[in-house]
């Protein structure tokens, strides 16, 4: 695809189309305009959003006490299966994904994405793909059971039919996922306004510029872990079985070359937006631009060379231990820079304290907590004993929740009211606030006990020992989960009518997004943005 | 319920206190009896305190900046927006602090990982969808350790009996593992079928048992007594129902232990040569029936819905034997969690337990299958 041809697609939208959306119902399917395609993804994540949290619930309400009251084991199984897959591939990825295809091109001073067509078929691969992956909970044996980590043999030779369903919507997501990534960087790369250089790019942009080659590392290694099992299972082949010559170790190390960067595409991104937040309500230029940048590309090597650290338990050689425990110690330095720069940018700050500015703040302290409980998780000698524990199941749900999610939901506040024109209502914001984060660590940080304490992940029933800290989980996770729907409610309200929020509603706030209007046209920077305004908006711009 | 929960939040603060007993702590890691988990509890808490140090301080500034430098209290924004020295610093204190951890880490590991020269008792610990087999090559011994039957029959879903009344709900075995306290024991893990992990906490490790594959483990346990653990690896259906149990007796014990069980077995090889008859081959079946297929089909033939067919009164067992003896000895092509148990137990086992499930419970079809039949439909 070269810019011709993009420029006479362009052209032939202007024509059809007269700077507006499409009439229709025929607008959401067909569109290839970036707005409509990001609130797309951004819906498809709320409500998968939705279906996730609902299994989540159904898996609290079974662990509330001891033995079991709801599920059968199979179907527990299936649920913390189909929970991690749902909320990894098609909540928080899409969702980072919605907020990339809104705000980048708006950053970046671009009209729209590089690929506009590719950028429709990459969303509308998803639903597909969901149902899919859903279609399991109604197959005579069910949905898969053996964790969104599909370990084999558990999910070659013991899983039922459903996990080829489960397969083929991967597949579908990778290729999604590879096509949205390579639109953004070419996006990023090829349709800068004049006179923004690559260093002087918004953090959020920047971050995703760096997440779109992580992805495109990551989603083939996991098309080919996934590809193994599917042709040991249907074409004879015998990669992991041991009787015949296989190792399912094997499968192990492929999975953790993909699933070990898959956290960072998770929460890079969401470094993006704090970074963008933090100094908009600090009134202050973000601290250690630089080192930021390099924070992220250093995380980013460094996330491609510890996939190990998921397998200390399967018998590697010491010496691998060693190493990977050590290069995975290291992560803790970029990411310590990230922190420390976020509260020196608070450091002598002019703060108001505003839904998104609450929600990064939440997302800074509770992000080092899984940060803390990830470097415990670095030593292997400790390890040994939290390894599979709910003190994982604490530890990544810090880091997934508290961080990624919280980015998302801070990122939708800050850029609401340009989306929509109205401001969101902020009483409400603060409840829905107070209410998540409260509930948040009375449903996550008892984990961490539970874990310490002996209580295995994955399991639909358990010891009476660890009956407290469950049923307080149970608890919290209820009110966390209820507590969305004001979430939801907020943005229904908000895009419906709602005080004017004007161009720029956040004082504070830098960036080419905030010169246009609120909503911004359909059809945007059609006059790319003047140099001085992308000198103004910029870093060097500040003061 | 809620009493409990309300009474669970109150007590709390006073559960931290447990940490010094001999109990495995409701808060914090067990500090274990095994100079592994000494040294993995230690590492723990050195970890948490400098972590508590670096949020304290953290959050400190943080909280600082919170309240201090808010526009409502009139604080105005600086200008600054970097400051070479002190970025520097903060990244040179991690390292020091990384290289303070990794230095005792890397020392541990290494010797956790060492091997006894010479271990006086070596046990094969094998996984199995949902038991462990415990082999002692040395001794000729070998047994499965099934979940307890009380915590069976509490586990289920809609139990008459409450787990709250079975002694040790999920962490009791009809046969734990026996070693001797005090000697080099050596572990050699391995599965049948999928992955499992062996652990016991207050011994300090867990290892994973992997398929075509042995993962070694040295310990020594210090003090007599009996230590419980969990399968730590998603492993199917049955992962919740994997209990690992070890009895570390005075070696005195364990020599007599040993002797017992050998003469045991005679009596079972004894009793496996005896003519076969129908009481023979229900008391036989009947044991067979509780290691192999209790786990699934459960002590009382019920099975799990939707997941593992009820044998009382299902149709394998109550149909023809031909289909019974089939699916016993070739396993289920429709459910690979069925195995083939034609190569694990001899003609006249699989003959026993095909006796018992076809006259046990309700189902009272009269059929004695002997080893004959068995070994024709091989």
């Amino acid at each position: 695809m070269s810019q011709t041809a993009d420029s006479v697609v362009d052209q032939i939208e202007h024509d059809h189309s007269h700077h507006g959306p499409r009439k229709g119902p025929l607008r959401w399917l067909l569109t290839v305009n970036h707005k409509d395609v990001g609130t797309m993804y951004l819906v498809l994540a709320l409500v998968a959003l939705l279906v996730g949290g609902v299994m989540a619930l159904v898996i609290r309400a079974e662990l509330f006490q001891p033995g079991l009251q709801l599920t059968q084991p199979q179907f527990f199984n299936s649920l913390t299966t189909m929970h991690g897959l749902t909320m990894i591939f098609l909540a928080i990825m899409p969702g980072l994904t919605g907020l990339a295809n809104w705000m980048v091109p708006l950053q970046v001073g671009a009209d729209d994405m590089y690929w506009p067509r590719v950028n429709n078929w990459a969303f509308w691969m998803l639903p597909p793909a969901a149902l899919l992956l859903w279609w399991g909970f109604f197959m005579p044996q069910g949905a898969p059971g053996g964790g969104w980590t599909m370990y084999a043999p558990l999910s070659s030779t013991y899983a039922p039919p459903s996990i080829d369903y489960v397969i083929m919507a991967i597949h579908i997501m990778g290729i999604s996922s590879i096509l949205g990534a390579l639109n953004i960087i070419l996006t990023i790369l090829k349709m800068r306004a004049k006179g923004m250089k690559l260093w002087d790019m918004p953090l959020f942009t920047w971050t995703w510029l760096i997440t779109g080659f992580l992805l495109l590392l990551a989603m083939p290694t996991l098309a080919i872990a996934v590809t193994m099992l599917l042709t040991d299972r249907h074409l004879g082949t015998n990669f992991f079985e041991a009787a015949a010559g296989g190792d399912p170790v094997l499968f192990q190390h492929i999975f953790w070359f993909f699933g070990h960067p898959e956290v960072y595409i998770m929460i890079l991104p969401a470094f993006g937006v704090v970074s963008e937040i933090v100094p908009a309500f600090s009134r202050k230029p973000l601290f250690g631009r630089t080192s930021m940048i390099w924070a992220v590309i250093a995380i980013t090597f460094l996330s491609a060379i510890v996939w190990a650290h998921h397998m200390f338990t399967v018998g590697l050689p010491v010496e691998a231990q060693v190493l990977f425990m050590y290069t995975t110690m290291l992560i803790a330095i970029p990411t310590g820079i990230k922190i420390f720069n976020w509260v020196a940018t608070m450091w002598r700050g002019s703060m108001t304290f505003e839904a998104p500015m609450l929600w990064a703040l939440a997302f800074i302290f509770l992000f080092t907590i899984g940060g803390f409980s990830g470097l415990m998780l670095a030593d292997v000698p400790a390890d040994y004993q939290y390894h599979d524990t709910y003190f994982v199941v604490a530890h990544l749900h810090y880091v997934v929740v508290t961080g990624s999610l919280f980015a998302i939901i801070a990122g939708v506040y800050y850029w609401l009211p340009k989306w929509t024109g109205h401001m969101y209502n902020e009483r409400l914001s603060q409840w829905h606030f107070w209410l998540s984060v409260i509930s948040v660590n009375v449903t996550f940080f008892p984990m961490h006990f539970a874990g310490l304490a002996g209580m295995p992940r994955r399991i639909p029933d358990y010891p009476m020992q660890f009956m407290d800290f469950n049923m307080i989980s149970t608890v919290g996770a209820f009110v966390f989960g209820f507590s969305q729907l004001l979430f939801i409610w907020l943005i229904i309200q908000t895009i419906r009518g709602g005080k004017e929020a004007g161009d720029r509603p956040w004082d504070g706030a830098k960036g080419l997004e905030w010169t246009l209007s609120s909503p911004p046209p359909y059809h945007t920077f059609t006059e790319p943005p003047s140099p001085q305004t992308v000198h103004n908006e910029g870093p060097h711009g500040y003061h | 319920m809620w009493k409990r929960l309300i009474l669970a939040l109150m007590t709390l603060p006073t559960a931290v206190g447990a940490a010094a007993q001999e109990e495995p702590s409701a808060l914090n890691m067990t500090r274990g009896v095994t100079e592994i988990s000494r040294d993995a509890y230690d590492m723990h808490m050195l970890l948490f305190w400098i972590c508590v140090a670096i949020g304290v301080g953290v959050f400190g500034v943080m909280t600082w900046s919170l309240i201090r430098h808010r526009r409502s209290r009139g604080a105005k924004a600086a200008k600054f927006s970097e400051n070479t020295v002190v970025e520097v610093v903060w990244t040179v204190i991690p390292v020091l602090i990384l290289v303070g951890v990794a230095v005792p880490a890397t020392a541990i590991l290494l010797k956790t990982n060492g091997e006894s020269p010479d271990p006086e008792v070596v046990v094969d610990v094998h996984g199995s969808q949902w038991k462990w087999e415990y082999v002692y090559p040395d001794e000729e011994i070998s047994f499965f350790s099934n979940l307890s039957s009380t915590s069976r029959d509490a586990s289920q879903l809609d139990a008459k009996e409450s787990p709250a009344n079975a002694p040790n709900y999920l962490l009791d075995v009809d046969n734990p593992l026996v070693v001797p306290a005090g000697k080099d024991v050596r572990l050699r893990i391995t599965s049948d079928d999928v992955i499992h992990a062996w652990w016991v906490p207050q011994l300090g490790f867990k290892k994973d048992a992997v398929p075509g594959q042995f993962n070694n483990i040295d310990i020594r346990i210090d003090e007599p007594g009996t230590y419980r653990g969990q399968c730590a690896e998603l492993c199917g259906s049955g992962h919740a129902y994997m209990p690992v149990v070890v009895e570390a007796v005075k070696p005195a014990a364990y020599t007599e232990w040993v002797a017992q069980k050998k003469k045991a077995a005679a009596q079972e090889a004894e009793k496996a040569s005896a003519p076969y008859s129908r009481e023979v081959a229900m008391s036989q079946g009947k044991k067979i029936y509780e290691s192999a297929c209790a786990s699934c089909h459960q002590t009382n033939g019920q099975g799990i819905e939707g997941t593992f067919p009820a044998l009382e009164g299902g149709k394998i067992t109550t149909g023809p034997v031909e289909g019974h003896l089939k699916i016993v000895i070739h396993g289920s092509e429709k459910n690979p969690v069925m195995q083939a148990y034609g190569d694990q137990l001899s003609d006249r086992e699989i003959a026993a337990v095909i006796t018992y499930e076809r006259n046990a419970w309700s189902n009272d079809t009269g059929d004695l299958v002997t080893p004959q039949a068995v070994e024709a439909a091989r």
